[in-house]
């Protein structure tokens, strides 16, 4: 078995790629709503996330209080708070304090689920190896897409887009096709998903994931209690 | 006002998000349901994160169902994650040149 460092790297690849192609978006719009590279660079090293920095962006442009500042990232951000509780139940006992305050910083969606999906307990070089090779993705993408809106032909960082994407159905195809109670969990998170996008555009984006994800693990939890010996070996 | 203010509040109120549940939050939890909930979440985070948005991921819905249809087939078989990301990247790219 490979040392955590590396295992919590390479996991970390596709999470990183998927993050520079989002992030470099995030630059170019950071840059023409009027900051510099710099401070782009240390949003996202600071922030690590998407829709928050955006939202952050935008507050800054407008001139936007500090409280409005505030809450709309504890708005936003607040699935973060429910991921953190659901991972703090399979860390490894090596998990001190001083280790969850400085892993605390790396927990995103991808990283989250990643790790979640791991069939062991979490090591803290676990999530250092993801959580570094993550946020450099991040970082790097946000300083290419801040000083050069022409590195890659369009066609390219179009295609781009559907990488991180390809990752997510990568993670819950695998065990949808063997567990129906996962598979239809995720047919109801997708359908709710569906249903804001098309039917309920008033709803912003961040709500509309949190409701229907929680609404889908809440009927999936209802419908299909797991054992919790299968709570600890999560299908992989 | 000042950026850097902006972005200590920024990032201050995005740390403290994930920071205070993770370091405070000690106890296992007994509760079959919850236990539950918290099983499922990821899944359906995924799940709601990625349908319908990665219809729209590449500016044009028939190049990002290829990759999508190329990427759910490569899982099917169990690939490793970055080999499904980077051909589904590589399918919607090939399918907007054909395009």
């Amino acid at each position: 078995m490979r040392k955590p460092f590396s295992r919590g790297i390479t996991h970390g690849i596709p999470i990183a790629l998927g993050y520079f192609s989002v992030s470099f978006g995030f630059g170019i719009v950071a840059v023409q709503s009027g900051l510099r590279a710099i401070e782009a660079v240390i949003i996202s090293l600071t922030n690590l996330t998407s829709a928050g920095q955006a939202m952050g962006v935008a507050v800054i442009a407008a001139g936007g209080t500090l409280v409005e500042m505030a809450v709309t990232q504890l708005v936003i951000n607040l699935r973060y708070a429910l991921m953190a509780i659901s991972l703090s139940q399979k860390l490894d006992d090596s998990f001190t304090t001083p280790h969850r305050l400085l892993a605390a910083y790396g927990i995103t969606d991808e990283i989250f689920a990643v790790a979640a999906a791991q069939d062991c307990k979490i090591k803290p070089s676990y999530m250092y190896g993801m959580i570094s090779i993550s946020a450099a993705g991040w970082v790097g993408g946000t300083l290419a897409g801040a000083v050069a809106n022409m590195l890659l032909p369009a066609s390219l960082t179009a295609a781009m887009g559907i990488m991180l994407y390809g990752m997510f159905i990568a993670i819950i195809v695998s065990p949808a096709k063997s567990n129906h109670k996962v598979l239809t969990v995720v047919a109801i998170a997708a359908a709710f998903s569906s249903v804001f996008k098309y039917l309920l555009p008033a709803v912003s984006l961040g709500f509309a994931i949190i409701i229907s994800s929680v609404a889908a693990a809440v009927i999936g939890a209802i419908l299909f209690p797991v054992e919790t010996s299968e709570t600890e070996e999560k299908a992989q | 006002m000042s950026i850097a203010i902006y972005i200590l509040v920024m990032a201050g109120v995005t740390y403290l998000i994930r920071m205070l549940p993770f370091t405070l939050f000690r106890k296992k939890i007994k509760s079959k349901f919850i236990q539950s909930v918290l099983y499922y979440i990821p899944y359906a985070v995924l799940s709601a994160m990625t349908f319908p948005a990665i219809f729209y991921s590449t500016g044009n819905s028939i190049t990002a169902a290829v990759g999508t249809a190329v990427a759910v087939i490569l899982a099917y078989f169990k690939l490793p994650l970055i080999v499904v990301s980077i051909a589904a990247c590589v399918a919607a790219f090939a399918a907007g040149l054909v395009i």
